[in-house]
């Protein structure tokens, strides 16, 4: 075994240093902080669909913040996962016309067929975490689960599921973002 | 300036006084509490609703009634204004029901509270408090944070007025405590292992309106009521610290320094962390004399009831104080 | 068939390019504004179509707009209130992901009007995909002249980004979007000052919401006069309705103001009935945060008139036997719905959703999540059926922002017409927490 070194400062890669400077181009220069959250996103991208303590240390440096002011923020807001997650987070709508649709019902045939809990740990194979989460914006179209940048609608069938969860399943690394290049997540260029 | 009716008082004012500041001209009972609110921090007030109030006529200029009750702390007085606020049933009621919403979350454990005797929310619930409670769910409990050695932290007794927050961000040149999480899971905390430590933290605890922020160097913890306060001061190195405080003694004992405060409870002159934190001896200081204490409690009202509370409010204490009651039992007056 | 003034080609294929969209009309009113009008006059044309905010307030956007402060040398900002998260409303999601130019189109004519230079568009931070969509859209209307510096040689510039946020609904209210804009938590802030006057970055701002932006071209391409000629009375134009919950057809319509409500549920050219053959029981007409209303009085009013889907005819009967029409979130529940599961529903929504400012609403929605919990799970006692409506009361018109009256007047209005559902569910507490109980009884109209 290698001697155990501390964890290496966590880093942007290059593409995502592009990102962020370009963002922060959008806000009057005094106002960098206003770049805070689409950085949040970036990074929670970036460092595995969670964001530790140290990766927001790292954005409160990038952004020339004090780290309180991004713990108040990542604290705040409900998308930012500040533990570690499975490889694909399943956010499944709660609210009143998803409820009305079947959510109760999905939310527990999830849990059943992952092994993961709501709330909860990922699946043993490390593949969901299961969240619940209010309404999407997608109501006519319930019962919802968002993956990431996608919308899963009307998951009221097995098959709907199913399909989900192969597509899910079947990725081996999360889609690119626009900014990434070769369509490779940063994350994979960044090891 | 702006000519103002306040429960059928005049006053004129400067434009851009508070309603709330215009009522301390009057002075007096007419006076609403304000829980959040803090002259001297910028951005502070709004939050608590304790102090609201009805504008029964807007301005001079457009006479109508304000739809709603207004945060007296934060809405500015117009000409011609009239405003109710003791006079007012509305206002009284809707108090009340501040008061509830404050408490069923809070501990209730003013007993073994190092802030009791001199805690505004004890004085308001007093004050305007009904007698029962309705509240039947389980409390709200959080997880202790250590923020260091000089300053103790009770979240539970927290009512979220975010002074601490303004003071450290315009007091301190580098905050490392704010407000975590959202809805009644806000708390106030530090995120990672950190320690409040900077020339003027110490502030923190004088601007706390409950016992959630506390000196941890309160010598031999005692109730405030059974020490005596002295005006004293000294030549502070630290060129933004008066030096001007109150000394409060058990005895030949400073038990503990704070800041000069007004009748409202608002500090008068912010001081250092060594002032307040390391000059325990009155060799240190310069005696003054006595100090006065303006500010109405519980306490200087004569209500020496024990728990210091209105009685009925806490007519059924929460298991966790009733613990700590009978672990931490209150001295018996008199001793 | 009403007309369709925003969705007309929402289903034409490519209708996301630029080049399709302008090829149906698109970017008339940018060139019409900014060639042929002052900015003032585009203004008077918003005033005079009657426009009404179309983020739930409903209030009017002309005379919003000439509120906005316009100090010398101050910058100004229009930003477009894209947060749509009131549950029950999902239109800004449809229009903005399908008809990116429709909304980029409104910005700049808006823009133009208010005097601003800098805009953006605060869209929820669940929505990123539909963000990468309008920054693509965006480069395109770069590219094509409608945006930067100099536009369509008039010397007018405009910058216009688009802001993810975080998952907060509180950010929908205006001034928690603005403090979010700025990277902070999305604390409301006290007013006054109102935006118009302080706003993002203190300056003067203009929050719209989407669809009200991109109610803005036909306007302008059209005259205020001719929206306002669609409509009824003071509800003029036509509205997105995000449908719901138990229906044959739930989607959005664009309906024209003034249909009457049980056409739009019934009708098979909107919603198409109720699902499985069941009755109708009760519908939310507005988002979340109105009034429930029991069929009876949905369908018509307390005086015996029929419902329209207007401003004025949802409220009528006031909070006793109206409601609101609000962000359009049209939420139907068959005879099988259990009222109190779905108060409790949205009471944990506005607990988990309120920002923690305030006492009375940082207190007094968990309470309400708390008692109505107990009811539904069996544990419920009579006294706290009037318990909810006296710390709803507690709450209603006494905080920062109106999350504190959204969480309050559901709970309300559920016990007002259906009280006997909640008093059997503290006398029949065992049948009624049976998985699909009914509640056999009644709603109360009156
Ligand atoms: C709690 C709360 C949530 C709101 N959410 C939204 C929203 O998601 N979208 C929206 O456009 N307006 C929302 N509003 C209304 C906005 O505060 C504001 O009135 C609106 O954006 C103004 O635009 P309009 O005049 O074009 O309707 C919300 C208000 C409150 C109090
Ligand atoms: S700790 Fe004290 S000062 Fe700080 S927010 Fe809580 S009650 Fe206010
Ligand atoms: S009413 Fe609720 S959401 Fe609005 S400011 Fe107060 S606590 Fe925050
Ligand atoms: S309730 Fe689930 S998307 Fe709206
Ligand atoms: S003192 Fe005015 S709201 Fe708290």
């Amino acid at each position: 075994m290698e001697p155990t070194t501390a964890p290496a400062k966590p880093q942007f890669s290059e593409a995502a240093k592009a990102e962020i400077a370009r963002i922060c181009k959008q806000y009057p220069e005094e106002r960098r902080k206003s770049a805070l959250l689409p950085v949040l996103h970036i990074a929670q991208a970036e460092f595995g669909g969670w964001v530790s303590p140290e990766v927001q240390d790292l954005v409160a440096e990038v952004l020339g913040l004090a780290p309180i002011e991004v713990y108040e923020v990542s604290t705040f807001y409900t998308m930012f996962n500040l533990k570690p997650v499975g490889k694909h987070v399943l956010e499944i709508c709660r609210t009143g016309p998803c409820m009305l649709r079947g959510s109760d019902e999905l939310t527990a045939h999830l849990e059943r067929i992952t092994g993961a809990k709501v709330g909860g740990a990922p699946s043993e194979d490390g593949l969901f975490t299961l969240k619940e989460v209010e309404c999407l914006a997608a109501c006519g179209f319930a019962p919802i689960v968002q993956v990431r940048e996608k919308y899963y609608e009307q998951l009221d069938t097995q098959e709907a599921v199913d399909a989900m969860l192969l597509e899910l399943r079947n990725q081996v690394h999360r889609p690119a973002l626009p900014w990434e290049e070769n369509g490779l997540p940063n994350a994979l260029a960044n090891n | 300036m702006a000519k103002i009716t306040f429960d059928g008082i005049e006053v004129e004012v400067p434009d851009g006084t508070t309603i709330l500041n215009a009522a301390r001209q009057i002075g007096g009972s007419i006076v609403p509490p304000a829980m959040c609110y803090y002259t001297p921090l910028k951005g502070s007030g709004g939050k608590c609703r304790a102090c609201l109030v009805r504008v029964a006529a807007g301005s001079a200029k457009d006479p109508r009634p304000m739809p709603k009750l207004v945060a007296s702390c934060v809405t500015p007085v117009q000409d011609g204004m009239i405003v109710e606020n003791t006079t007012s049933e509305q206002v009284m009621d809707v108090r009340k029901g501040i008061v509830e919403m404050l408490l069923i979350n809070h501990p209730l454990d003013c007993p073994v509270c190092d802030q009791a005797g001199e805690c505004d929310l004890q004085n308001f619930a007093y004050e305007h408090g009904v007698s029962t409670t309705r509240y039947v769910e389980e409390r709200r409990t959080f997880e202790k944070i250590d923020i260091g050695p000089l300053i103790q932290l009770h979240m539970t007794r927290c009512i979220l007025c975010y002074r601490c927050v303004y003071t450290a961000d315009q007091l301190t040149d580098k905050r490392v405590h704010g407000v975590l999480g959202r809805g009644d899971a806000a708390e106030i905390g530090t995120y990672i292992e950190n320690i409040i430590d900077n020339d003027f933290s110490g502030n923190v605890i004088d601007v706390c309106p409950v016992g959630a922020l506390t000196d941890k160097t309160f010598r031999f913890k005692q109730r405030v009521w059974f020490t005596k306060p002295v005006n004293a001061h000294r030549d502070c190195e630290n060129e933004k610290c008066g030096g001007r405080v109150v000394l409060w003694y058990k005895g030949k004992d400073v038990l503990r320094v704070t800041a000069r405060k007004d009748e409202y409870g608002e500090v008068k002159e912010w001081i250092c962390n060594t002032c307040r934190f390391d000059k325990k001896e009155t060799a240190d200081w310069t005696i003054e004399g006595p100090a006065h204490i303006d500010r109405s409690s519980v306490i200087s009202a004569n209500h020496y009831e024990l728990p210091v509370v209105n009685p009925q409010v806490i007519a059924d204490l929460p298991e966790s104080s009733i613990r700590d009651l009978e672990q931490n039992p209150p001295m018996k007056l008199g001793n | 068939m009403g007309r369709k003034l925003l969705t007309e080609h929402i289903n034409v294929e490519g209708i996301e390019t630029l080049e399709v969209y302008r090829k149906h009309g698109g970017y008339r009113s940018v060139e019409k504004a900014i060639k042929t009008m002052t900015p003032d006059e585009v203004v008077e044309e918003v005033k005079k179509s009657g426009l009404r905010g179309r983020g739930g307030a409903g209030f009017p956007t002309g005379m919003k707009w000439s509120f906005l402060a316009k100090p010398e040398g101050v910058p100004r900002y229009l930003v477009c209130n894209a947060d749509e998260s009131e549950p029950g409303t999902f239109k800004d999601r449809q229009l903005m992901s399908k008809l990116p130019h429709l909304l980029i189109e409104g910005m700049i004519t808006s823009s133009y009007a208010l005097g601003a230079n800098t805009s953006y568009i605060y869209i929820r931070g669940e929505l990123l995909y539909v963000l990468r969509i309008l920054e693509k859209a965006i480069a395109e209307a770069y590219a094509a002249g409608y945006l930067g510096k100099n536009i369509l040689g008039s010397g007018y510039d405009l910058d216009l980004y688009v802001h993810p946020g975080g998952g907060a609904y509180i950010c929908g209210e205006e001034t928690a979007l603005l403090e979010s804009l700025e990277g902070k938590r999305g604390n409301p802030r006290n007013k006054p000052p109102f935006p118009a006057v302080q706003g993002l970055y203190a300056r003067p701002t203009v929050v719209n919401n989407v669809e009200s932006i991109a109610a803005v071209p036909v306007i302008v391409n059209e005259g205020g006069e001719e929206y306002a000629k669609i409509g009824v009375g003071r509800s003029t134009g036509t509205k997105l309705i995000s449908a719901c919950g138990h229906l044959n057809k739930p989607g959005i319509y664009e309906i024209e103001l003034g249909l009457p409500v049980e056409e739009f549920i019934y009708s098979d050219e909107y919603c198409g009935g109720i699902w499985k053959g069941r009755e109708l029981k009760a519908v939310v007409a507005g988002g979340s945060s109105v009034p429930i209303l029991p069929k009876e009085l949905i369908l018509k009013t307390a005086a015996g008139e029929n419902r329209l889907m207007t401003y004025e005819s949802l409220s009528d009967g006031g909070f006793v036997t109206g409601t609101m029409l609000g962000s359009g979130g049209f939420i139907a529940m068959d005879e099988t719905t259990c009222i109190v599961r779905n108060t409790w529903n949205f009471s944990r929504f506005y607990h988990h959703e309120s920002c923690g400012q305030c006492s009375p609403c940082r207190e007094g929605t968990g309470w309400l999540e708390k008692v109505l919990h107990r009811l539904e799970y069996g544990h419920g006692r009579m006294e706290d059926i009037d318990l909810l409506v006296s710390v709803a009361k507690q709450i209603e018109g006494n905080t920062i922002c109106p999350l504190g009256e959204a969480a309050a007047w559901p709970v309300a209005a559920a016990v007002r017409h259906f009280r006997e559902e909640f008093e059997w569910h503290v006398t029949n507490a065992k049948d009624a927490v049976q998985p699909g109980a009914v509640f056999p009884g009644k709603a109360v109209l009156v």
